[in-house]
């Protein structure tokens, strides 16, 4: 161990005797970061701080990353409005139910087409695959949904996206890195395939397990597109996303909507400053959770992304 | 090399898969049972719609359903190709498209390389987990903080008008030339630091010794990045543009579909709008799927494309 540290330190270059390009070169590089830091932050630290100020005074604008007239009406009304707490009651269903059906699902799935003596595992392997190509459309789906009862119902959020060909191909992948002796013996002992799955390679599958977890939770949490479509009429399945896109339009087109309703009802609050409070919201558990991930989605960004 | 070793492997997987016979059905019951459920629940949900194809080729309606809809032929298709709007979305999506890739794939590759020169883990650390952070926001949340950052007060014009740049604000969202530009920085924004992921573990898997090689050769940075990073990541570039070629024709509906108005309709449009608009608000199912096949066809031979070049390059191919 020590001797491959001295090694190290001979061949790195000594930091005192930086030439002068270098020195450019490190600086420009900081530079670019910090902007590259600045740019990312920037706008997330502003809606933030839009978020806490008196919303009358925020259409005055200059509130950069610190509310001028501080003041929690924003969320309180945000939080007044029903759309948005059923909203997020149906969020936090569907991320939590919808993450471990299809977590399960995918597992499943990955760990039939990861067996070597399975009978049909290129072609089940392949009737997957060729899922990621092609798909009927939006129009064929929404009448398939329609006829399945599937619309106006909050399993639309669940049940049809359960099985994700590429999260299958990353679990596969992983799976096929396990020894098969450990299955053999297991089986020897007289374990089935769910023992196996269950007790022997889910154990072992947990980092990858994380990874999927983490896709699909943000795809749910993030979704608004079906609660759109498929749930139009239904305000009952409301998403947070989708409510967070009525705001937005409001902000877009200033007229009609539960926030003006509110601010002409001589609330201190605006559209923008309402749907700043709402964003916010949305984002905090993502801001909270993912760096505390982070291992696990690089490990399977690599797995899915480099191997295939 | 890699067509080797796959061909190999193909064929050692083969020997081992045994012969379909009554023992071994037995054996693996279990496995059939459960594979048979996601065949059928595959065929449910992602086959069958493709079923639904045939409203295309029908002038469909609702009430008689696809079984009984009177068969009008390629009528849809001529309707669609004889319609200026359609060749106007498909113009934008692949100009969006082509647009977003590019920029994104420079801006990732160039992020990585920059990140992996950053002397200090500590900072490299912070600055990647920064990175990583507006990928996890939804289009709706990115769309409304573009909206806020490029409004007639918001930061840009505030502090273009502060640095002199110009006199009175600029109404972004209502000229046509910025959507296409403002589109690509949103995807740059959003997902350059997720994108670099896999060439930063690319990056770190080259072999220290190469870089200490080229040190005592008198290669300078720039040698280095030249001719050990670039040809090191090449093999991931070429197989992550493989994949995102195909999604050129995909790229773009949500931050389309929430920026759009009315003023600049023309250029930000996408096809995905166009079947939205047709199929589900006009109610023309038809048309809507018309468009949607159209698209799945120039996907499918955007992927094809894209994997015969690489093949012609003598690169790593998708299939």
């Amino acid at each position: 161990m020590s001797k491959k540290k001295k090694e190290e330190e001979y061949y790195r270059p000594k930091k005192k005797h930086l030439s002068g390009w270098d020195k450019a070169f490190y600086t420009g590089n900081f530079i670019f970061m910090l902007a590259f830091v600045v740019i990312t932050l920037y706008p997330i630290l502003n809606t933030l701080a839009i978020s806490f100020n008196d919303g009358i005074d925020a259409v005055r604008g200059g509130i950069h990353l610190w509310p001028r007239v501080f003041s929690i009406k924003n969320y309180q009304t945000v939080l007044g409005i029903q759309g948005f707490r059923t909203g997020a009651i149906i969020t936090v269903l569907r991320t939590v139910i919808g993450t471990l059906t299809s977590l399960v699902a995918n597992a499943l799935l990955a760990f039939i087409v990861s067996r070597k003596r399975f009978l049909f595992k290129s072609q089940l392997s392949a009737f997957w695959v060729i899922t990621m190509y092609v798909n009927g459309g939006l129009i064929p789906t929404f009448i398939l949904f329609k006829y399945l009862h599937l619309t106006g119902s909050f399993w639309v959020y669940v049940i049809p996206g359960m099985v994700s060909a590429f999260n299958v191909l990353v679990m596969r992948t992983y799976m096929q890195g396990i020894p098969d002796s450990l299955e053999e013996s297991a089986q020897l002992d007289g374990a089935g395939y769910m023992t196996v799955f269950i007790k022997i390679i889910s154990p072992l599958c947990k980092p990858v397990y994380a990874t999927v977890a983490l896709f699909v939770a943000v795809y749910q949490w993030n979704a608004w597109f079906d609660a759109m479509i498929y749930n139009r009429l239904n305000d009952k399945y409301t998403t947070l996303q989708y409510e967070l896109m009525k705001l937005l339009n409001s902000v877009m087109q200033q007229s009609g909507s539960a926030a003006d309703a509110a601010a002409t009802q001589g609330q201190a609050v605006s559209p923008q400053s309402v749907r700043s409070a709402a964003t916010i919201i949305t984002i905090v558990p993502i801001v909270c959770l993912y760096p505390f991930l982070q291992r696990y989605f690089v490990t399977g960004l690599t797995i899915g992304g480099v191997k295939e | 090399m890699a067509d080797e070793k796959k061909k190999k492997k193909r064929e050692k997987e083969a020997s081992i898969t045994p012969k379909i016979t009554m023992k071994e059905i037995k054996r693996q019951k279990t496995l059939l049972i459960w594979s048979a459920v996601f065949f059928v629940y595959g065929v449910v949900f992602c086959y069958l719609p493709l079923g639904g194809w045939l409203m295309a080729f029908q002038k469909y309606k609702p009430k008689t359903g696809i079984l009984h809809s009177k068969f009008v032929g390629l009528d849809k298709f001529r309707t669609l190709f004889s319609d200026p709007q359609f060749f106007r979305v498909f113009r934008n999506t692949l100009a969006m498209g082509t647009l977003n890739l590019i920029t994104t794939f420079i801006m990732a590759i160039l992020f990585a390389i920059l990140l992996n020169e950053i002397r200090g883990n500590l900072m490299k650390k912070t600055v990647q987990t920064i990175s990583y952070l507006p990928h996890f926001l939804s289009w709706i949340i990115v769309t409304g903080i573009l909206h806020d950052a490029l409004s007639s007060s918001g930061s840009v014009n505030e502090l273009l008008i502060s640095l002199g740049f110009i006199d009175t604000y600029i109404p972004f969202f209502s000229i046509e030339k910025y959507f296409w530009p403002i589109v690509a920085f949103a995807n740059c924004w959003k997902e350059t630091g997720w994108n670099a992921i896999v060439y930063l573990a690319a990056i770190t898997s080259i072999d220290p010794s190469l870089y200490e090689a080229a040190s005592i050769d008198g290669g300078g940075r720039w040698a280095k990045i030249k001719y050990i990073t670039l040809p090191s990541i090449r093999p991931t570039i070429m197989i992550l543009l493989l994949i995102n070629i195909g999604n050129v024709i995909n790229a773009g509906f949500e931050i389309q579909y929430l920026l759009g108005n009315s003023l600049i309709v023309e250029v930000s449009e996408t096809i995905d709008i166009y079947v939205l608009r047709w199929g589900i608000s006009q109610m023309d199912y038809s048309l809507g799927t018309a468009a949607g096949i159209f698209k799945s066809l120039i996907s499918i031979v955007l992927i094809f494309t894209g994997n015969s070049l690489a093949k012609a390059f003598g690169e790593e191919r998708l299939f």
